[in-house]
């Protein structure tokens, strides 16, 4: 399946996959982070339950600290 | 435009300001020259010795609150900018109630676990209302790498969002101050093209 994740198209194998395993397949390992698919925020506690279909949008950014 | 005209459209609007540290009195300045009506600025902190090495406050303000020191100052610089201050450290079951009517939130705290909580609780109990969040910007140099970044309407980034401060990394003026600016002028971008309230 293909998504799209900031805009750049990535592809992943079977028909969906959960956040979780996105992040782990991408390496992503930052924890400070915002997720959003389709344009809707997932919570931290949903990573493991909410699951990217074909065509999805996803963004993600990452928190770093200074301010 | 001019500016007298673009002062009195900015002047219809509310800007949140979550933190008034470097980010928050840099961009709150900036909002207040500018023109902004209401700033409602949060932060619980007082003013450290430390902190006059990029936040917008003077040596005879150390040991003061932060946003009594803040809206001193804009009172100095734009008395026509009202500032409503809040005195409190923001979480999940405050956000909401003191940023309610807000046209904007910037988001200006230092610690990253407090970024993702604001923007998390923002989106998911007052939805609609955009924040422009600042992520990366320790050090100096890489002046290129500062950049902005749209998600969506609703979520504006400022900042390289790659480089964290540490004790090898501090955060100074400069780069803080240009993401605070960036916020800013993300805002009054937001802000022109929405109509008249």
């Amino acid at each position: 399946m293909k998504i799209l994740l900031n805009n750049r198209s990535e592809e992943f194998a079977g028909e969906s996959i959960s956040v979780n395993d996105m992040l782990v397949q991408k390496k992503f390992s930052y924890k400070m982070r915002i997720i959003k698919i389709n344009g809707i925020l997932i919570s931290k506690d949903k990573y493991n339950t909410t699951f990217i279909h074909h065509g999805d949008d996803v963004q993600m950014l990452y928190l770093m600290s200074g301010g | 435009m001019r500016f007298s005209e673009i002062k009195a459209h900015l002047s219809e609007f509310r800007v949140g300001i979550a933190g008034a540290g470097g980010l928050g009195s840099n961009c709150a300045v900036a909002l207040a020259r500018s023109g902004v009506g209401t700033l409602v600025i949060a932060d619980y902190d007082v003013i450290e010795e430390a902190n006059l090495n990029r936040q917008y406050y003077f040596t005879d303000q150390i040991g003061m609150n932060k946003t009594i020191a803040l809206k001193e100052n804009i009172s100095r610089i734009n008395p026509d900018t009202i500032v409503i201050i809040h005195q409190k450290k923001l979480d999940r079951g405050n956000i909401a109630q003191i940023f309610t009517g807000c046209d904007i939130i910037v988001e200006a705290f230092d610690s990253s676990s407090m970024k993702e909580m604001l923007i998390e609780t923002v989106q998911v109990e007052i939805p609609g209302i955009p924040v422009v969040v600042g992520s990366g910007m320790a050090g100096w140099g890489k002046t290129n790498d500062l950049r902005y970044r749209k998600i969506d309407d609703t979520l504006h980034i400022c900042g390289d969002e790659s480089t964290e401060v540490s004790d090898n990394l501090p955060p100074f003026a400069p780069r803080v101050a240009i993401v605070a600016n960036m916020q800013a002028n993300v805002v009054i971008e937001l802000l022109m093209n929405k109509n008249d309230r």
